[in-house]
């Protein structure tokens, strides 16, 4: 794991300084709220419906156990007992208090970690995949350059008032696990003829009011120039980017507007000017960076055999692990999914236990997942037992990642001051009705996403189901969406047609789920059969 | 506006974050000490405002019902309460099943 060098800590702790003195003037009056809220915002304060939230960055994902106390500290000394995994791999509180801003920034500066870039129209905190530098299937491990690319864009003086805001993605693999291509930056680790490592740069995806999958820009730029290749992106992105039309703000209209061809042809020409400016960092600080994601101390002879005569352990195993690159480990994930529970809600008491485990079976290391829930990443087969069990007696032992219970979900009009519609209790409601049905087996692989407005932290567009609450007329209202696809496959999800009430939309779920199981041939999932069938199948018992 | 329409005045405490009503004379975190505050809302939320006793305020358009103002919007209503997946975090916890069920 990384760790801070002087440079860091100073940086970080001159800032826990200054905002710790700006709340004081607001609280003193010196400051209004019109001046205040763009300095909170740069520190990840929001005011939303009920408090304050904090919005925490966890850089690519990566916590060591030491940062996940002090994550559940924070929770009990400030908050209300519990935090919120977010979808960008981030933690919120919901009920921060204003004269307490500075300290919680003071105890997060402690183990190297702070709010900075949560919120603002600048590079916000860089995402990566949640199985990095154990995943079986990646070239290399994504996180160096992630680290690299968050130095390059902290304080970054010509890009802390883009446009809108920006957010990059950094996998290595051909799976994507990381909805790379929905993002404003997308890169990917990749391996050329030669055997060389470079990055492939997709831009001008994301999602919200318009969604759009980023187009391949670039197939393969040396290591030696990814900064400043990211850099001739930002810089065309800044310059044409439009600031008349916060709607139409973010890079992904740039691109589509100018044409993925003429916006690379730009960008291409800046890279040129760039190549001889001195924008990249030394290729020793890179190597200096790789030098933390070093592979923990696996065991040489770890047993690679599994007991699986438990049947609820062996259920947990099967749907809960993914592949390690190291024989006889695996990545285990701790599903924030419990039915009828509130996707990525974690108490203090969960998030300290979490820490234990990661401490004691996963080399101090947890990842926190796209998809609200937590990697221990490095889990040696022999251990998964013992652990399954402490998870199994605190409530967090759900065997069902990726199933329909394992529900992204945004915190909705229960939490949100944009929100349009509560996205939890449908969230709640299909993982009660699918548990008690039993179908959630059957079904297999279906990912089902909710926001609660147009803005989609839910990632609706991305789902193999995907609903979207809004507003008709004071009353929630819930749109279907069939199709999407936040992998290697990306694709949008589509509306099957009008809108269903709370309780409708729950039973619309149930229908287009017995659609699939009724039509699907052998070895599809949900995404398989609709992608076969089309859409009238599934409109036909949703509305005929 | 209807005879039963109300204008109330919220916004959040500065310090704590808190929801607040507008009581006539202070600051309420319970709606049922809302008052209309009609022709005056605004220049009422604005005064406060500058006096730092409400952050950020706005107006609700609201109706009485069974003696307690009601949100015409869901957004106030959840607002009013708190959240409705967490009952044991509103406003009245003790009493917040029926009050979930009122705001939807």
């Amino acid at each position: 794991m990384y760790l801070y060098d002087q440079y860091d800590q100073a940086m970080v702790d001159a800032r826990v300084a200054e905002f710790r003195d700006q709340c004081q003037r607001r609280i003193d009056g010196k400051l209004t709220e019109d001046q205040f809220k763009p300095l909170r915002l740069m520190n990840g304060l929001y005011l939303q419906l009920h408090a304050y939230m904090l919005r925490v960055a966890v850089p690519y994902g990566t916590l060591k156990s030491t940062q996940m106390h002090a994550l559940a500290d924070i929770a009990d000394k400030y908050d209300r007992g519990y935090g919120h995994f977010t979808t960008r791999q981030n933690i919120q509180y919901n009920w921060i208090k204003l004269e307490d801003a500075g300290d919680i920034l003071a105890d997060l500066a402690k183990v190297e970690m702070h709010a900075i870039q949560t919120s603002g129209n600048c590079i916000r905190n860089i995402s990566s995949d949640h199985f990095a530098g154990a995943a079986a299937d990646e070239v290399a491990d994504p996180r160096p350059y992630a680290e690299l690319l968050r130095q390059w864009s902290s304080f970054h003086p010509e890009f802390s008032y883009l446009p809108r805001k920006f957010k990059i993605c950094v996998i290595a693999s051909d799976r994507d696990r990381a909805a790379m291509k929905l993002h404003d930056i997308g890169i990917q680790i990749v391996r050329n003829d030669a055997g060389e490592l470079g990055a492939a740069f997709y831009v001008g995806g994301g999602m919200g009011r318009t969604p759009m999958i980023a187009p391949l820009i670039r197939d393969f730029v040396p290591l030696d120039q990814l900064i400043t290749y990211a850099e001739a992106c930002l810089r065309v992105y800044n310059r044409y980017g439009r600031r008349d039309n916060k709607y139409k703000a973010r890079i992904k209209i740039l691109v589509h507007e100018l044409g993925a061809a003429e916006y690379t042809r730009q960008v291409e020409e800046e890279f040129a000017h760039l190549l001889d400016q001195g924008v990249e960092p030394p290729f020793a600080e890179l190597k200096r960076i790789r030098t933390f994601f070093e592979d923990p101390a696996f065991a040489q002879s770890s047993a690679a055999e599994i007991d699986r005569s438990d049947p609820d352990f062996a259920l947990w195993v099967d749907r809960n692990t993914h592949p390690h690159k190291v024989e006889g480990y695996t990545s285990a994930v701790i599903s924030l999914k419990p039915v009828g529970g509130i996707p990525g809600d974690a108490s203090a008491e969960q998030m300290h236990l979490m820490a234990d485990l990661a401490k004691d079976y996963s080399f101090d290391e947890l990842r926190v997942m796209h998809t609200q829930n937590i990697v221990l990443p490095h889990v040696a087969k022999s251990d998964l037992h013992a652990l399954w069990t402490a998870l199994e007696d605190a409530g967090l032992g759900s065997p069902n990642l990726d199933t329909v219970e394992d529900i992204i979900a945004c915190p909705g009009l229960d939490y949100c001051s944009l929100a349009n519609a509560r996205s939890i209790p449908v969230a709640q409601k299909i993982s009660e009705r699918f548990a008690a049905t039993g179908k959630t087996a059957a079904l297999g692989e279906l990912k089902l996403k909710i926001s609660g407005c147009i803005n989609a932290c839910g990632h609706h567009h991305a789902g193999h189901i995907g609903i979207l609450g809004v507003d008709r007329k004071g009353v929630e209202n819930y749109q279907l969406l069939l199709g999407g696809s936040e992998a290697e496959d990306t694709a949008l999800a589509k509306i099957t047609g009008p809108g269903f009430s709370e309780d409708g939309i729950v039973d619309a779920v149930e229908k287009a789920a017995d659609v699939y199981l009724s039509a699907r041939e052998d070895g599809e999932r949900f995404l398989d059969t609709y992608r076969r069938i089309g859409m009238a199948p599934f409109k036909e018992a949703l509305y005929g | 506006m209807s005879e039963n329409t109300m204008m109330l005045i919220t916004g959040n405490d500065l310090l704590t974050g808190a929801v607040i009503w507008w009581t006539g004379s202070d600051w309420s975190v319970h709606i049922e000490d809302a008052i209309d505050a009609g022709d005056a809302a605004e220049s009422i939320a604005a005064e406060q405002e500058a006096a730092r006793k409400v952050n950020v305020p706005y107006l609700v358009e609201s109706t009485m019902q069974d003696g307690v103002p009601r949100p015409n919007h869901i957004k106030d209503r959840v607002r009013a309460l708190g959240p409705t997946v967490r009952p044991d975090l509103t406003i009245k916890p003790d009493t917040a099943a029926n009050a979930i069920r009122e705001i939807v």
